[in-house]
């Protein structure tokens, strides 16, 4: 039996819901926000695959591959930021983080 | 049988996406992470895509998600005292992403998008050769700027990983060719 669209785009949605909560409500450290992003990225890929099941489209699993390769280059600049962040500071507590008074 | 499947994976990924949230050591959570991209790959067996299944298994638990445990090793994180600070946010967070669930649920379930009909047979036509030769055919050739253009951001990426994380460090004995070539 098919699987309707409209579950698999459920799931996006609370996926993607969650990764959002993640990065709200994170009081830990700078790494978890990055998974969040993460989350939310495997969201969006979710969606397109659906949608190109859905569509007989080839196009939604090209525009997949853009979006993993965007994920994987971000998540690489962002540790890489991390890791400097860390040796000047010695922290990645989120609370701690306040060095532009936002 | 098929959407029996589809309900274990997505019960396990939703709850195990919530864990990468909640976890209080940063390991569990990378560890949490690869459980939820193993089952999206499953998911997108499910949905026909076989090769970006594999590629998820690749690039996300083979690169991404051990860079993840590799940093989060390399740093002395202790691990998160909860402090009141989060009980401030919970309220106003909890609030807005209410919000944006409900938003969603209501757009996708109102919208009339998803009645069009299958006008596309584009894997329709195809069913003697593989997802991965669909992909290549129409990757390869209409969509080779993507490609490219894909390429350029993992050169940038590397480029701006590698240049942010070097340093010049004092008192560290390093090899100069060029003063050594040129010593009598």
């Amino acid at each position: 039996m098919e699987v309707p669209i409209l579950y698999y785009l459920y799931l996006s949605i609370s996926v993607f819901t969650i990764g959002i909560m993640g990065i709200f409500l994170n009081r830990k450290n700078l790494i978890v926000i990055l998974m969040s992003i993460e989350l939310i990225l495997l969201s969006a890929n979710i969606n397109f695959i659906s949608a190109s099941h859905f569509y007989n489209d080839i196009l939604g699993q090209v525009f997949v591959f853009l979006t993993l390769t965007v994920s994987a280059a971000e998540a690489a600049v962002g540790l890489a930021i991390i890791v400097i962040f860390f040796r000047k500071t010695d922290t990645i507590q989120v609370d701690d983080i306040n060095k532009l008074k936002g | 049988m098929t959407i029996f499947l589809f309900f274990v994976v997505s019960s396990v990924i939703i709850i195990s996406s919530l864990l990468v949230v909640l976890c209080k050591n940063p390991i569990h959570s990378v560890l949490f992470l690869i459980l939820v991209f193993f089952n999206a790959a499953i998911l997108f067996i499910l949905s026909n895509a076989e090769f970006l299944a594999m590629i998820l298994l690749i690039v996300y638990i083979g690169a991404v998600a051990v860079l993840f445990l590799f940093v989060i090793m390399m740093l002395d994180i202790n691990i998160a005292k909860l402090r009141k600070v989060f009980l401030n946010f919970l309220p106003i967070g909890l609030f807005i992403g209410f919000i944006i669930f409900l938003e969603l649920i209501f757009i996708v379930s109102k919208s009339n998008l998803l009645i069009f009909n299958k006008n596309s047979n584009l894997i329709e036509n195809s069913n003697a050769i593989t997802n991965t030769k669909i992909i290549g055919n129409i990757l390869y050739t209409d969509y080779f700027l993507l490609f490219q253009l894909s390429g350029l951001i993992l050169l940038v990426a590397m480029i701006g990983a590698i240049l942010l994380t070097l340093r010049k460090r004092q008192n560290v004995k390093k090899q100069n060719i060029y003063n050594q070539i040129l010593k009598k």
